[in-house]
């Protein structure tokens, strides 16, 4: 009698918890992308021929204001605002674009495996990259910058000896401090908004990454006015939208998109309605500068 | 020896004194920390009403920390399941009489038992790829991760249990004619997950907290949607660490407490499984 | 091993295990203090130390220990105004072993305090009898047995707590698992010989320490 009691409690505790294992589906990466485009991600059937199908999959920033940022069920941001520029581009609507939260250290993985059909997440177009995945754009180019508190005296990277500066593990910005500044002392955290509050309470003296992304942040209403972004990028950083390797049709497709938004004013738009809030005016794209996808 | 009264007389006139003055003592001393730190958080502005606003509304909650929540059981329900069958198997291999099977379930349970969590996640996302030819979705690394770990963990936590198991029981078993796999079945296995119940609950608690190291492949859990995405919505990091501690602590509480009620309650019913020892992991990881 | 053999690569392999050393070591320490006082607070006479003991087992052992790392450094760094050190590595690698030992001392005292439960009334009494406090009798009498109960688990919580440090990496301390992580980013294509590597001397310092505990529990266990 108790031996049964024990395996019925047990048999319902496993049912229970394989119920709820099954239970909810909000397909944000999980049990997606492992099946489909990884045996059949030819030119035929890139990025433009999946957007005819009407649906995409793009690999965003989650965390990042102004640009890639989570606001529950839905994404804002510039990255954001040029996903949508390039799905209307490819003929598609909207609502067929699936965004994946992305980090940076996955970016390369998800293009290469068809986790994601596109990434559009503050991404850098480099050589070492371009080994693995094929870039559209840059329809930005950002550098590295600092963000410091509005009062701060710091107006070069050379000031930072002594000065605490802070970044995020693995990232590109901290390793250029570490070899090129070596007098500074790096706090690392995994995520630029914990270097914000650190910078908020004075424990560290400088946040450093790539200016956009440091707007972004200053633009947040609860900093108003506490922040300041240097100005003097010490990098170059063109912003890319990375995509397969082999996809040289749909990355020419994409650059030929990114054209006529410089033009049309929907690339003016898309950075009115999101980063000009950090009060910088639209750039422009440089049109001339856009890669020959090889 | 819970409450032990067994350590301490009953106190008198004079020890009822100083503890009355203890109690005051320690008790103004807690208060006065509690206090410090009240104020230190809010000279520096921790208690403003715009970061904690957010908590004030649904849309918060139903955006960021429900779903947070529900990426955290999902992750944390179907890796107890793989976990608690991986536990079994594994430990089953080990007390296997085959050589050629308990070695090699020694050596993986020792393995995973050895290897910290948050090193074993990040290679499942990254590193299992380039061995696979596919990406691993993070619910699946961390599930993975999850499971090697506790499951290992589990496993000895079985044997432990069938070790404790009296002699007579599987003697018995065997001399009515019971193959071994029979007696592990139906006599040794049942005991020891009994006796075993509250580890394997606490555990359980282990791997519900270990979840949190999801947010490393940025998996939807509630450390990285309820703090790290949320903070960066409304710039409060500190505020959203400490309800989502709070939320993490009602319901590892409240699974630790179903661990001691039924603890208690099967000491009351006298099982005739001797305890086993003070068997404690060190509740690893996150 | 292409990546180990650049000294540079060697020198951080070092140094991320030196860190995990270190803080093992200080907070093993720490916590063995911290959880032998809390194990005593938690079965002593006086109610408000048992509420506070039973607070800070169940406040602690039930927060992941990311979250409690971080609070150590927005809370009692940033907030509070608790500096360690004047040098970032060092300030951020005490923040970690202050975070470290409150968690694990939270398993320490639930370990003792099971250990204290198998020693059998009959030695408490015995030690009342004669006149023995209870600081006497806690000390003198039941810990000492109680410990050697315990031996085993607290092996369990030493070898959790070793690979526990690498969660300090979160406040940027550069540990093991920071530097692993480093090492994929700029190594992609070594990916599993650095995880091997990384893996395998947590292994094999980790794997020798539980048998060597099994053994002294064996060895010290109070027969009866």
């Amino acid at each position: 009698m108790r031996m049964t009691r024990v395996a019925a409690t047990a048999a319902a505790a496993v049912l229970a918890l394989t119920m709820a294992a099954c239970g909810s589906d909000d397909g944000s990466g999980t049990g997606t992308g492992t099946g489909s485009g990884t045996g059949s991600g030819n030119t035929a059937t890139g990025v433009v021929g999946k957007a005819a199908s009407g649906s995409l999959k793009i690999g965003v920033k989650a965390d990042q204001p102004g640009l890639g940022l989570q606001t529950g069920t839905a994404y804002e941001g510039f990255d954001i605002e040029m996903a949508k520029i390039i799905a209307k581009g490819l003929g598609m609507q909207e609502s067929g674009i699936q965004y994946v939260t992305t980090v940076s250290a996955n970016r390369e993985p998800y293009i290469q495996q068809g986790t994601v059909d596109l990434v559009i997440a503050t991404y850098t177009i480099n050589d070492e990259r371009k080994t693995k995945v094929n870039f559209a754009g840059p329809y930005f180019m950002a550098g590295q910058d600092l963000l410091v508190p509005a009062a701060s005296t710091i107006t070069a990277p050379e000031q930072l000896a002594g000065k605490k500066v802070c970044s995020v593990t693995g990232s590109t910005p901290a390793k250029r401090i570490q070899e090129n500044y070596k007098d500074a002392q790096l706090q690392l955290f995994d995520s630029y908004s914990k270097c914000i509050t650190a910078l908020a309470g004075n424990q560290v003296d400088a946040v450093t990454t790539d200016d956009i992304i440091l707007a972004g942040y200053a633009s947040q209403s609860q900093y108003a006015g506490k922040f300041k972004v240097v100005g003097k990028p010490f990098s170059e950083e063109p912003y890319g939208i990375g995509l397969k390797k082999d996809d040289k049709a749909s990355c020419d497709k994409i650059n030929e998109i990114l054209k006529a938004a410089a033009t049309d004013g929907s690339y003016k738009a898309a950075w009115d309605k999101t980063l000009g809030a950090s009060g910088k005016a639209a750039p422009e794209l440089d049109v001339s500068k856009l890669t020959n996808c090889a | 020896m819970s409450g032990n009264p067994v350590l301490y007389d009953h106190p008198g006139p004079r020890a009822r004194v100083r503890n009355a003055v203890l109690t005051v003592v320690f008790g103004a001393l807690i208060l006065a920390v509690l206090y410090w730190i009240y104020r230190k958080f809010d000279e520096k502005g921790q208690f403003a009403a715009v970061l904690w606003e957010p908590f004030l509304k649904g849309a918060t909650w139903n955006n960021f920390i429900i779903p947070g929540i529900e990426g955290t059981l999902k992750a944390a329900a179907t890796a107890m399941v793989f976990a608690l069958a991986f536990g079994l198997i594994f430990s089953v291999g080990r007390l296997s009489d085959h050589r050629w099977i308990s070695v090699p379930a020694g050596i993986v349970v020792e393995f995973f038992r050895a290897v910290p969590l948050l090193l074993m996640i990040f290679f499942i996302s990254y590193g299992v790829p380039f061995l696979i030819q596919s990406s691993v979705p993070p619910f699946w690394s961390v599930v993975i991760g999850l499971t090697l770990y506790n499951g290992s963990v589990l496993a000895e936590a079985f044997r432990a249990g069938v070790h404790a198991v009296p002699k007579g029981q599987s003697e018995a078993a065997y001399a009515v004619g019971m193959r071994k796999s029979l007696v592990m079945q139906h006599i040794l296995v049942p005991q020891a997950a009994r006796a075993m119940l509250p580890v394997i609950i606490s555990q359980l608690v282990v791997l519900l907290k270990d979840t949190a190291l999801g947010y490393i492949v940025s998996y939807p859990e509630l450390l990285q949607l309820g703090v790290n995405v949320l903070s960066a919505n409304f710039g409060n990091v500190v505020q959203a660490a400490i309800v989502v501690a709070a939320i993490y602590i009602v319901v590892n509480f409240g699974l630790t407490s179903l661990a001691s009620w039924i603890e208690r309650r099967s000491k009351r019913r006298g099982t005739k499984t001797q305890p086993v020892g003070p068997l404690v992991d060190g509740g690893a990881g996150a | 091993m292409p990546v180990f053999s650049d000294p540079a690569n060697f020198d951080m392999y070092v140094s991320g295990f030196m860190w995990i050393l270190k803080m093992t070591g200080v907070s093993a320490v720490l916590a063995l203090v911290l959880g032998v006082l809390l194990a005593a607070m938690r079965v002593s006479p006086v109610p408000v130390l048992r509420w506070f003991g039973a607070a800070w087992v169940n406040i602690f052992r039930n927060t992941p220990l990311t979250l409690i790392v971080f609070f150590c450094y927005f809370g009692l760094y940033a907030t509070l105004s608790v500096s360690l050190s004047d040098d970032i590595d060092l300030n951020n690698f005490w923040l970690g072993v202050v975070g470290l030992s409150v968690y694990t001392a939270a398993f320490v005292c639930e370990a003792l305090r099971s250990g204290i439960n198998t020693v059998p009334a009959g030695q408490a009494e015995a030690a009342r009898a004669i006149g023995l406090t209870f600081a006497q009798t806690l000390r003198i009498v039941v810990l000492p047995q109680a410990g050697r109960a315990v031996i085993a688990p607290l092996g369990s919580v030493l070898i959790a707590l070793c690979k526990n440090t690498t969660i300090v990496g979160t406040i940027g301390l550069l540990e093991a698992s920071n530097i692993m992580k480093q090492l994929i980013n700029d190594n992609g294509d070594q990916v599993i010989l650095i995880f091997l590597v990384f893996a395998g001397t947590f292994a094999a310092v980790l794997i020798p320490v539980g048998y060597l505990f099994g053994w002294l529990a064996n060895r010290l266990a109070v027969k009866r």
